[in-house]
């Protein structure tokens, strides 16, 4: 199952600069860990020890993931994921 | 109705149907209209709480200088209730915001300082308390950690809405502060719990998003995830299509900040028809939108204004 991964500016060093990416997984871990195999060190950047990173905001097709599974969050084909940083409004 | 002031006629703002936009006679979609305060935008509950709130606690006085991090209509907020209250705003804003938004600020007698566009209101933030150390003689309010501004909304805007609307089953608002969301929904948590609470979040262009590492990121300290239900990232392309949806279908003239809330409202709404159970969803117009006419998002086509939105702070 392919998804399409959307990478923030600050992640792109990893993926050659590339904007979007395509991950493997039925699980948002399992994407994590595909991409993790395509773009050593990524992983890192997004998950620590207990989970999701605190300024790492995953949506799939554009819902926070926070308030679905979490990374256990089920990824279909043709879903979009995207990652950004955590920054301020108002 | 009849105010004593200015300032007294905050809030109390209308609830109106949609008739046309909502899905069915048994989804209905609501519009709270916040473009009806003071200075055309919810804000002015917030800053009107924030400073009645520091007067109360003794911590400014009249002549006392405020400082304040925004992106623009919390700015312009404070700038006039400060100048109804006798003080001396200065306003840390990013450059990429819409000259509307200047204009307005030194009308109402604020002084401006730019942060760099690139890392949007982080950027703000973070020079608003590098000033604030170097002045310690300036108050900064800090909308984004400041408990009076989701008290504004748990006091005002919440109770409005349920009085409104006892029939209410979600609320829906856009994240910034989070002072909106946070306060309704605290209230509802209280009052009607089964409200779900829904977050429209703006997903910006790149320029925007420019932190040097993830550390850099932002959370404001008001913001507690347990009182949401859901949350959803809304780029500049939806956002525009449901501002023009809302003029073109019901006749109001909002921000394009709004058309990321109605495009989760409207998310929702629908997922409610497939369940097939009865919603009334509340939704906030933040302000209307006199004050992105320069942006270029009510012209030409969605791939233009989406062009011209690209880089700016839009909500």
């Amino acid at each position: 199952m392919a998804v399409e991964v959307r990478i923030p500016t600050i992640l792109r060093s990893f993926t050659g600069g590339e904007k979007a990416v395509s991950a493997e997984g039925a699980s948002l871990q399992a994407v994590i860990t595909s991409l993790d195999a395509s773009y050593p060190g990524i992983g890192d950047r997004l998950l620590d020890d207990s989970g999701l990173r605190r300024f790492i905001n995953v949506y799939l097709n554009d819902e926070d993931v926070r308030f679905l599974d979490g990374l256990s969050t089920p990824v279909g084909d043709n879903d979009s994921i995207t990652i950004l940083p955590a920054v301020a409004g108002g | 109705m009849r105010f004593d002031s200015l300032l007294d006629s905050v809030g109390h703002t209308p609830l109106v149907g949609l008739p046309r936009l909502s899905p069915s006679p048994d989804v209905r979609l609501w519009a709270k209209l916040e473009d009806r305060n003071p200075t055309g935008s919810i804000k002015d509950r917030a800053a009107l709480a924030m400073i009645a709130q520091a007067e109360a606690d003794g911590l400014i006085k009249p002549g006392d200088t405020l400082l304040e991090p925004t992106s623009g209509n919390t700015g312009i907020s404070l700038a006039m209730v400060a100048k109804q209250r006798g003080y001396k705003l200065i306003c840390v804003m990013p450059e990429n915001t819409s000259s509307e938004r200047t204009q307005l600020l030194l009308m109402w007698g604020a002084e401006i300082i730019y942060s760099p566009a690139a890392g949007g209101s982080n950027e703000a933030v973070r020079v608003a308390k590098g000033l604030a150390a170097e002045h310690p003689d300036w108050v900064m309010l800090y909308q984004y950690g400041n408990p009076a501004n989701a008290q504004a909304h748990y006091d005002s805007t919440g109770p409005e809405l349920l009085a409104d609307l006892p029939t209410i089953t979600h609320f829906v608002a856009g994240l910034g502060t989070t002072g909106t969301l946070m306060g309704v929904g605290r209230y509802f948590r209280e009052h009607k719990p089964d409200v779900e609470i829904i977050a429209a979040e703006p997903r910006y262009g790149e320029l925007v998003y420019g932190l040097r590492n993830i550390d850099e990121g932002f959370i404001p300290e008001l913001y507690d995830a347990d009182l949401l239900t859901s949350r959803f990232s809304v780029g500049p392309r939806d956002a525009v299509k449901r501002m023009r949806e809302l003029l073109e279908v019901e006749g109001i003239f909002a921000g394009v900040s709004t058309g990321a809330i109605l495009q989760a409202a409207i998310g929702t709404a629908n997922k409610c028809v497939k369940a097939g159970v009865p919603a009334d969803i509340a939704f906030i117009v933040c302000d209307g939108g006199w004050k992105y006419l320069s942006t270029g998002a009510y012209e030409g086509t969605l791939d233009d204004a989406e062009d011209a939105l690209d880089g700016q702070l839009w909500a």
